[in-house]
C-alpha cells in the first residue's frame, strides 16, 4: 500500500477526481469517457459540479442521469437516441469533450492507439486509428494512461492517431482552429500543454507520487509546473459518490491499484 | 406487384469475383452479415479489398486468405478489444490496410453514394492517417475573404482532408427482418452505416433473419423508423436465421461470447486454428447452424 498523504483515499479515488475535473465548466456537451476510472470521472462530473453533461449508454441512446458504473442496459434511463452516424455530428459540431486512451503519448501531445512499429508491418498491431483524428481537430480531447512508464509516455509516438500540438500548428489552420488536447491523467499525475512552446508539463502528482518518480517514468523531458503541487483530495460527498453510488463493488480498483 | 428480389447466400456470393471490393454493414461484432461471410471462406474468391468497420468478418475473411487489403478505422470484437486473427494477418504483412479515421471512413460511403469524388473533413489533419495513405490529398476552399460565402475568417482558404468516395462493387449487410422487394429493417437502435454501404455499392444485398411479406414490416409496435433500408437500396435479399452468428443481432439473440472467445483462441496455433476451421468454417450454412445448436443444448 501506498503510503498517501491523505489517509483512505486510493489512488484510483484521485485519478476519478482528476478525470472529473477534466470536465468542468464543460456546459451541455457530451462526454465520452474510455476506461473505468473516466466513466467514473464523467458520471462524477454530471452528479456535482457539470449537471448540465451528456452521457450515452455505450450504445445508440443518451442517458439520463449518472447511473451506477455496473448498471445493466435495462435499468438505464434514456432520453434520446444517439446513432453512431449521428455521433459525427456531435463530433464535427464541437459539441464533446472525448477522454479517450492512448497506447503512446509523447511530449507534444500526440497518441497512438493503431500500431508500434512500422505501420506496413507492425512490431504489435493495436486496435486502430478510431476516430482519434477527427475527434483531436474538432473538439477538447484528454487522455487517460492507467499505466504511466516510458513505454507508454514517449518522445515520440510510432503512428500519430490523435494529433498533438505541434502536428496540428504544421498542418494549418484547419486542424488548429478547434484543436484542443486539455488534459492527460496517469496513474501517477495530471499533465497539460500550458507551456510556451505547447509541450507536457506535470500539472499535480497524485498524493504518494515523487516528482522523481513521474520524471523517471517517463520517456522525455517534462516541464515541471509547481513541484509541490499535488492531485486535489475529493470532497467529502465526491467520496461518498464514487464509493456507495456509483461504484460500490470498486471496479476502479482493478484499473488502478493502490 | 412488386419484385420478388429473394434470393440464397450461395446466389450472393456467386455474384462476387476475386479482386472485387467489397463492402460488409455492421460494427465491430455487431450485426455483421457472417453467413455470406461464411461462404465467401468456403469459397475459391481471392485478392478481395474489404471496406468494413472491422469486426470478426474481417478476422475471418483474413485468417482463409480471402483478402488482399483492407479499408478501416479499427477491426475489433468488441468485448475483445482486438481480432487476434486480424493482428497476425498484419504482424506478418499478410494484408494491406487503408486505414482512415471513422469519420473519414463514413465520408467516404457517403461520397460513393452521393456519387460525388469526395468530401471534405478535417478528420485525418495532422494525423499519420495521411502519411500512411500517400494518396489522399487535401483541397483547399474556394471561398476566400472576398467571398460572399466566406463564413468565418479562419475558414478562410483552409485546407481539409478530401475524403476519396469508397466505391463499393458489392454491399452485404444483416438486417432483423425484410420484405421480398428488398426493404431492410432493424429492431435495434442502431443502424449503423448499413443504408450507406448499400448506397454505394453496385450490387446490393441483404441477408435477414427472416423475410415477411410485403410491406408488413412496421406496425403498431415497429415504427417505419426501424425500416432504415428501402428497396431502392436493394438487389437481392436472402432469409438465413442465425445469419450474423457469433456477433450481436439484437433482439433476435445476443452475441455468442462463448464462440467468439473459441474464435479468438484459434488464432494461438495453425492447428488450433485447423481445428476451429474444420468445425466451423469450411461447413456449409446448415451444418454451421447445427452445430451451434447442438453447442448451446450443452
Amino acid at each position: 500500500m501506498t503510503d498517501h498523504h491523505v489517509t483512505g483515499v486510493t489512488r484510483a479515488e484521485f485519478c476519478i477526481v482528476a478525470c472529473a475535473d477534466a470536465w468542468r465548466g464543460a456546459g451541455e456537451v457530451m462526454a465520452s469517457p474510455f476506461g473505468t476510472i473516466p466513466a467514473l470521472g464523467a458520471r462524477l462530473a454530471k452528479l456535482t459540479f457539470a449537471p448540465d453533461l451528456v452521457l450515452t449508454d455505450g450504445e445508440a441512446a443518451l442517458m439520463v442521469g449518472a447511473p451506477p458504473i455496473a448498471a445493466k442496459p435495462a435499468e438505464l434511463v434514456r432520453e434520446a437516441a444517439m446513432t453512431y452516424r449521428s455521433v459525427f455530428d456531435v463530433v464535427w459540431s464541437g459539441r464533446r469533450h472525448i477522454m479517450m486512451m492512448a497506447s503512446q503519448i509523447d511530449r507534444t501531445g500526440n497518441q497512438n492507439i493503431s500500431a508500434i512499429g512500422p505501420h506496413d508491418r507492425p512490431k504489435v498491431q493495436l486496435v486502430g486509428v478510431r476516430g482519434a483524428p477527427g475527434n483531436s481537430v474538432n473538439h477538447p480531447t484528454s487522455y487517460w494512461v492507467p499505466d504511466h512508464n516510458t513505454r507508454s509516455f514517449v518522445e515520440q509516438v510510432d503512428v500519430v492517431s490523435g494529433v498533438g500540438y505541434a502536428r496540428a500548428a504544421a498542418a494549418g489552420a484547419g486542424a488548429t482552429r478547434f484543436h484542443d488536447v486539455r488534459r492527460v491523467v496517469s496513474n501517477l499525475g495530471v499533465f497539460d500543454f500550458e507551456t510556451p512552446d505547447r509541450t507536457m508539463r506535470l500539472q499535480s502528482r497524485h498524493p504518494g507520487v515523487s516528482v522523481d518518480d513521474v520524471v523517471t517514468a517517463t520517456g522525455f523531458a517534462l516541464t515541471i509546473g509547481d513541484d509541490a503541487a499535488e492531485t486535489r483530495l475529493p470532497t467529502p460527498e465526491e467520496l461518498d459518490l464514487i464509493r456507495e453510488v456509483l461504484d460500490p463493488g470498486a471496479l476502479r480498483d482493478r484499473e488502478v491499484r493502490s | 406487384m412488386m419484385a420478388d428480389k429473394r434470393t440464397t447466400v450461395d446466389n450472393i456470393v456467386g455474384e462476387l469475383r476475386s479482386g472485387m471490393t467489397i463492402g460488409i454493414g455492421g460494427w465491430g461484432s455487431r450485426r455483421k452479415p457472417m453467413a455470406v461471410v461464411r461462404a465467401i471462406c468456403r469459397s475459391d474468391l481471392t485478392d478481395l479489398t474489404v471496406v468494413a468497420y472491422g469486426g470478426p468478418d474481417v478476422g475471418l475473411l483474413c485468417a482463409t486468405g480471402k483478402v488482399r487489403k483492407v479499408v478501416c478505422g479499427f477491426v475489433t470484437l468488441d468485448s475483445i478489444a482486438l481480432d487476434p486473427h486480424w493482428r497476425a494477418a498484419r504482424q506478418h504483412g499478410r494484408v494491406e490496410v487503408m486505414e482512415v479515421d471513422e469519420g473519414m471512413f463514413f465520408l467516404g460511403l457517403q461520397a460513393a453514394a452521393w456519387r460525388v469524388p469526395f468530401l471534405p473533413t478535417r478528420a485525418g489533419l495532422g494525423s499519420d492517417v495521411l502519411s500512411i495513405n500517400p494518396d489522399l490529398r487535401l483541397v483547399r476552399s474556394p471561398y476566400g475573404a472576398g467571398s460572399p460565402y466566406a463564413g468565418d475568417p479562419a475558414d478562410a482558404d483552409v485546407e481539409l482532408v478530401a475524403m476519396p468516395a469508397l466505391r463499393l462493387d458489392a454491399a452485404i449487410v444483416h438486417t432483423n427482418r425484410a420484405d421480398a422487394a428488398g426493404n431492410g429493417q432493424v429492431l435495434s437502435p442502431d443502424p449503423f452505416f448499413d443504408p450507406l454501404f448499400l448506397g454505394a455499392a453496385e450490387r446490393r444485398f441483404i441477408t435477414t433473419e427472416r423475410i415477411v411479406a410485403d410491406g408488413t414490416l412496421a406496425d403498431e409496435a415497429h415504427p417505419l423508423s426501424t425500416v432504415p433500408i428501402h428497396r431502392m437500396l436493394t438487389d437481392g435479399v436472402a432469409e438465413t436465421p442465425g445469419g450474423a452468428h457469433f456477433t450481436a443481432n439484437p433482439p433476435d439473440y445476443g452475441r455468442d461470447e462463448a464462440f467468439q472467445k473459441e474464435y479468438a483462441a484459434a488464432a494461438a496455433a495453425p492447428a488450433e486454428w485447423d481445428a476451429f476451421a474444420g468445425r466451423y468454417v469450411l461447413v456449409g450454412e446448415d451444418e454451421y447452424q447445427a452445430r451451434i445448436r447442438e453447442r448451446q443444448a450443452r
